[in-house]
């Protein structure tokens, strides 16, 4: 191997797969083996028994259902204030002054701790959930969209300026087209996020989602059923994940060019 | 011939250096001056403050007796860096300013089409500017800048960042384009051959504090044909403007080691 050479993409998905075939192999090779109890952990083909289980006859797609509902509406909730007001703030220095530093501050918060308050203020309903992904991902997405905004090429900007731009379309025109690749990405990673949030929602105070059928399966050691849900969750997020790269290649060709 | 930009007594300072000293220089329609000087002599200050990029700190710039206020659409610039707008077409790129201009697009893309085909880049169009060489690159902000008619064109050393070849090959494109329009040209260099080659007149610019020491009338007749360098005026004038720049350069250097 040298450093930094490149890999062919064929070995590249070899090798991606390998790794997932080697950890369910030492996976089934513990529990089949008898080195580990069932009731810490549950081999690989219960754990597929009873995830079927979960999705026909317990009614599981539901609360995926409601899982990813919670995570798109408290990220949209949170992208569509973090945009203009990230766009408003990297664009406008006094506009970045102002709200910067309490931001700074809000995003260090842990959004669980809030979980107690949301529950005395929202109950223990849609909203409370709503607003934990809100919390979890809102302040950290306006920094993320500001600083990328705001490192905007200062050669362009000026270059856009020679060519008779005003301030309004600079941010119209320069502005936010240079940094929506850059924004679409940061879009990308913070929905990530909202997933680790939703979860730690759903097991306080739930009564459907796959956080709450985590926490039921504790209570009955069900440690096959909280396996499938997690990769569940793995799943959705990898798929996610990769709808939105395709997205933003799509939408962003020239983003990818010459990297 | 009438007078289009008046440079008097321009002096920029920056906290305690002195970049630009009691600049006076006058430039009349149709002129190509080139501006020549060592690295750090205050060469492109004056041109990003005529492109009112940056402000001096005393004396005046008027363009056709206006005061010139900030950057607008009347002073078109070629930077050194490539300032294309990555996420537009070669096409798009040169409608920027047009675009601003609010022409109908019918409009828009027989003015951009014009140009593109000036600058030798039909077929292009639709190319992302990461897709085209340093020298394509430099022809479209050429284009682009020429599209939007403006009253001059300034140019910070724009081939400054080309190989040898593609930079000889860009100055006749240039000066072919000049030939045929005659659009007023303040064009920074440090390049000697460049300089004559393409103006009507040669400024010499002196070490920091940068002031003109040197003001000389090119009389090569046109259009002219690269073959004009090895004539014997071409290397009366190149002596005389290097032996004048050579002594800046060192000028310079003494007063870096001085520091």
């Amino acid at each position: 191997m040298k450093p930094l050479a490149p890999i062919a993409p064929g070995l590249r998905v070899v090798l991606g797969t390998a790794f997932f075939v080697v950890f369910v192999a030492a996976w089934a090779a513990a529990t089949f083996g008898g080195f580990v109890s069932p009731t810490f952990l549950a081999d690989p083909l219960t754990m597929l028994r009873s995830g079927w289980v979960l999705l026909t006859q317990m009614n599981f797609g539901y609360d995926i259902g409601m899982t990813v509902w919670r995570v798109l509406g408290g990220f949209v909730m949170a992208a569509a204030i973090a945009l203009p007001l990230g766009i408003a703030m990297g664009a406008y220095k006094p506009v970045e002054a102002f709200f910067e530093p309490f931001i700074s501050f809000s995003r260090y918060l842990p959004a669980s701790a809030f979980i107690p308050l949301l529950i005395l203020w929202a109950g223990i309903g849609e909203v409370q959930k709503l607003l934990l992904i809100f919390i979890g991902s809102f302040f950290n997405l306006v920094l993320m969209i500001a600083v990328i905004v705001g490192n905007t090429r200062r050669d362009l900007v000026e270059a856009a300026y020679t060519l008779g731009v005003k301030d309004a379309s600079l941010i119209r025109r320069v502005l936010i087209p240079g940094a929506a690749p850059e924004i679409a990405e940061a879009l990308r990673m913070v929905l990530g996020w909202a997933w680790t949030y939703v979860i730690v929602a759903e097991l306080i105070g739930a009564s459907s989602g796959i956080g709450h059928m985590i926490t039921d399966s504790q209570a009955l050691l069900a440690t096959d059923q909280i396996i499938f849900g997690i990769i569940v969750i793995g799943l959705i997020g990898l798929a996610s994940d990769l709808a939105f790269k395709w997205a933003n290649a799509r939408l962003y060709p020239w983003a990818a060019l010459g990297r | 011939m009438a007078r289009i930009l008046s440079i008097r007594g321009v002096e920029r300072r920056f906290d305690t250096t002195l970049a630009l000293q009691s600049t006076d220089l006058e430039v009349a329609e149709n002129d190509f001056i080139t501006i020549l000087g060592p690295s750090g002599c205050g060469k492109s200050t004056l041109l990003r403050i005529v492109a009112g990029l940056d402000t001096q700190t005393a004396g005046e710039v008027t363009l056709d007796a206006k005061r010139i206020q900030g950057p607008g659409a009347d002073r078109g610039m070629v930077f050194q860096s490539y300032t294309l707008f990555p996420w537009l077409s070669v096409l798009d790129n040169v409608c920027f300013g047009l675009v601003e201009r609010g022409l109908p697009r019918a409009q828009q893309l027989e003015i951009a089409h014009g140009f593109i085909a000036k600058v030798g880049l039909k077929g292009f169009e639709q190319h992302y500017p990461k897709q085209l060489s340093g020298g394509m690159q430099q022809r479209t902000a050429i284009a682009r800048a020429l599209a939007n008619d403006p009253r001059m064109l300034l140019m910070d050393e724009p081939f400054g960042a080309l190989d040898h070849q593609t930079r000889e090959l860009m100055q006749e494109l240039l000066l072919g384009i000049w030939e045929e329009q005659r659009k007023t040209v303040l064009f920074v260099t440090h390049d000697i051959d460049e300089a004559i080659f393409m103006a009507s007149r040669v400024v010499v610019m002196s070490a920091r504090p940068g002031r003109i020491k040197l003001d000389r009338e090119v009389a090569l007749p046109h259009p002219r044909h690269y073959s004009v360098k090895t004539t014997p005026e071409f290397a009366e004038l190149k002596a005389e403007l290097t032996e004048a720049v050579r002594v800046e350069v060192r000028a310079a250097q003494q007063a870096a080691a001085a520091a």
